[in-house]
């Protein structure tokens, strides 16, 4: 077979077709028959489902809140990786190890506690309802959900790379006279935004597919604060597996794109890093 | 040598003062952003659970319903984790060990689950398996239930976790390298000796690793699990879909309570994950290099 080096390493062919064999059965066949349900439906009828007003609205909705909370991840995430690279204090381990708490704790766990702090009656609402700032049941809830649940990736991208900086060109540059924020700005903000936008991308892309955070914090009002996986989740149990589908698709699109852009970047930043 | 007189006062007398104030400032708007955004629902899940005190929190737990839920997501957990783990170890061996043509295809394409909302993760077995489904009329014909029952949710959360022990793997063996691999083979040790003797020992950390927190999003995904279970009490509801019911019904006090096992399992995924990357940090040998990603860095495929 040409298609493989010569090893002596035995197993190719029996890792190679198990690997294959539950990729197709487990990820390909299934999402294939998302495609396959679409193409049953016409261009037209499509166009009409994905262009609905409500539709239209969950989409703006969902991509609006997910930038918001990515954005406020790209300002605090990176805030919390350099303060965790740079600036050892006690406890710092347990503060690193707690940053991953939004990739281990349920989602609908972290919704129904962000829902309670943030109610008019919760132990943060009843200071913000006075205030005129509505956060439950508004899209500024759906927006804290997304950030609670996007913040590990940009900390985690970001941290490494700021592990990697050499701190004797920032020595450099400030024995060169630069101001502390020069050196900030000149020497170490160039290879830093390739991670921050690939971690943007990343909390991006799971902030638009979030379910379970954001559905008890939103209060799903249709044209408000309906989010685009909670309409699916609506037409599913409509039995419009149709529309449902319709939805998917574009969604499926949406996260496909921003994968690409999201490899792009890290192939960036792999980049930045070897060249220092 | 003499530093010039003109910018060397200034700079040597209010940088430190400066640097200090700038330090204490970050680090103190840092802790605090992630005590609000962290910290505070944590705790709030513990104090809303005990809000009514030890007897209602015991009783929520020990009531029939969260008992089924408890078995049915342990239950859900012990099949969809060995296959993933098998799936990380196969995937792994041939990313790691061989080049073909296709490798890098294939890695995207592990990694999609991962970039799939999870409800579309339970609509597309729906579309497969469902009563208006491809193979829905078949599986009727036959009496056989995937969807609304449980080898739909396990099939769910089978594909939400397919990508966490692959991809934990592949840069573990990839660092390690198959050196002492194929050394034991030239001196005549089958495959499964190589397997069980050099392979598990050196990637064990990792494979660990995988496993954890494979089995915390097996156990807390709730979308697509969602999506799938149709939501009988007592028969197709897992624990998170059991804190939506009781949460929805108002009943608070059980909701939190049953989330606080959810929340006690997450801390102690992350303290497993803190000691394995302590342990493969400090154990000798290749390992010690091995850098072990998380979920969010390891999208990196070029090394």
């Amino acid at each position: 077979m040409s298609l493989k080096r010569r090893t002596v390493l035995p197993g190719f062919g029996l890792a190679g077709g198990f690997t294959l064999l539950y990729l197709c059965l487990i990820v390909l066949i299934p999402l294939g028959a998302l495609f396959l349900k679409a193409s049953t439906l016409t261009w037209g009828a499509f166009l009409e489902i994905v262009t609905a007003p409500r539709v239209v609205a969950s989409y703006k909705l969902s991509i609006e809140t997910a930038s918001a909370g990515a954005a406020i991840n790209v300002v605090f995430g990176f805030l919390v990786a350099w303060v965790l690279v740079r600036y050892p204090f006690p406890g710092r381990r347990i503060v690193d190890a707690m940053v991953d708490l939004p990739f281990a704790l349920p989602t609908a766990v972290a919704g129904i506690a962000l829902t309670s702090l943030y109610a008019p009656n919760g132990w943060l609402g009843r200071y913000l309802d006075p205030l005129g700032i509505k956060v439950a049941f508004a899209p500024l809830g759906i927006i804290f959900a997304l950030t609670f649940i996007g913040l590990p990736f940009v900390v985690r991208t970001v941290q490494p790379v700021l592990e990697e900086i050499d701190r004797e060109i920032e020595d450099a540059a400030a024995s060169l006279g630069a101001t502390p924020w020069q050196t900030f700005r000149r020497v170490l903000l160039p290879s830093l935004i390739p991670p921050l936008l690939a971690g943007f991308a990343m909390a991006l892309a799971r902030g638009l597919g979030e379910y379970g955070s954001v559905v008890f914090i939103s209060g799903n009002m249709p044209m408000k604060t309906e989010i685009a996986p909670l309409l699916i989740m609506t037409k599913l149990e409509q039995f419009d597996y149709a529309g449902a589908t319709a939805l998917g698709v574009v969604m499926l699109v949406m996260s496909f794109a921003l994968l690409l852009l999201i490899n792009v970047l890290q192939w960036w930043t792999g980049l930045r890093v070897v060249r220092g | 040598m003499t530093t010039g007189p003109i910018f060397a006062s200034p700079f040597v007398e209010k940088a430190p003062l400066r640097a200090w104030i700038t330090r204490f400032v970050l680090t103190g708007l840092a802790l605090s952003f992630l005590f609000l955004f962290l910290g505070l629902p944590l705790v709030t899940v513990f104090l809303q659970a005990l809000q009514k005190g030890v007897s209602v929190y015991l009783s929520a737990l020990w009531q029939p319903d969260a008992r089924a839920a408890v078995r049915l997501t342990v239950t859900v957990a012990a099949i969809a984790v060995p296959l993933n783990l098998l799936f990380g170890l196969a995937a792994s061996w041939l990313i790691a060990r061989f080049d073909f043509a296709g490798k890098s295809i294939l890695m995207t394409l592990i990694d999609l689950p991962f970039s799939v909302s999870p409800v579309i993760s339970g609509l597309i077995y729906v579309l497969l398996f469902g009563l208006q489904g491809v193979f829905g009329p078949w599986l009727f014909e036959h009496d056989i239930q995937i969807i609304f029952a449980v080898p739909g949710i396990v099939l769910a959360t089978v594909f939400v976790t397919f990508p966490f022990v692959a991809r934990e793997l592949i840069p573990v063996m990839q660092q390690i390298g198959s050196e002492e691999e194929e050394a034991a083979l030239l001196m005549g040790a089958n495959g499964l000796q190589m397997f069980f003797r050099i392979t598990l020992p050196n990637i064990k950390w990792g494979l660990l690793y995988g496993v954890i927190l494979c089995n915390a999003r097996a156990m807390g995904e709730f979308g697509a699990v969602s999506v799938v279970s149709g939501h009988i009490r007592g028969k197709t509801n897992t624990i998170p879909l059991h804190v939506e019911i009781l949460y929805n019904e108002y009943n608070f006090a059980a909701a939190f309570a049953v989330a606080s096992i959810l929340t006690l399992l997450a801390l102690a995924t992350l303290t497993a994950k803190s000691v394995v990357e302590w342990r493969s940090a400090h154990s000798d040998g290749i390992a010690s290099n091995v850098p072990l990603p998380t979920v969010a860095e390891d999208t990196h495929h070029e090394h």
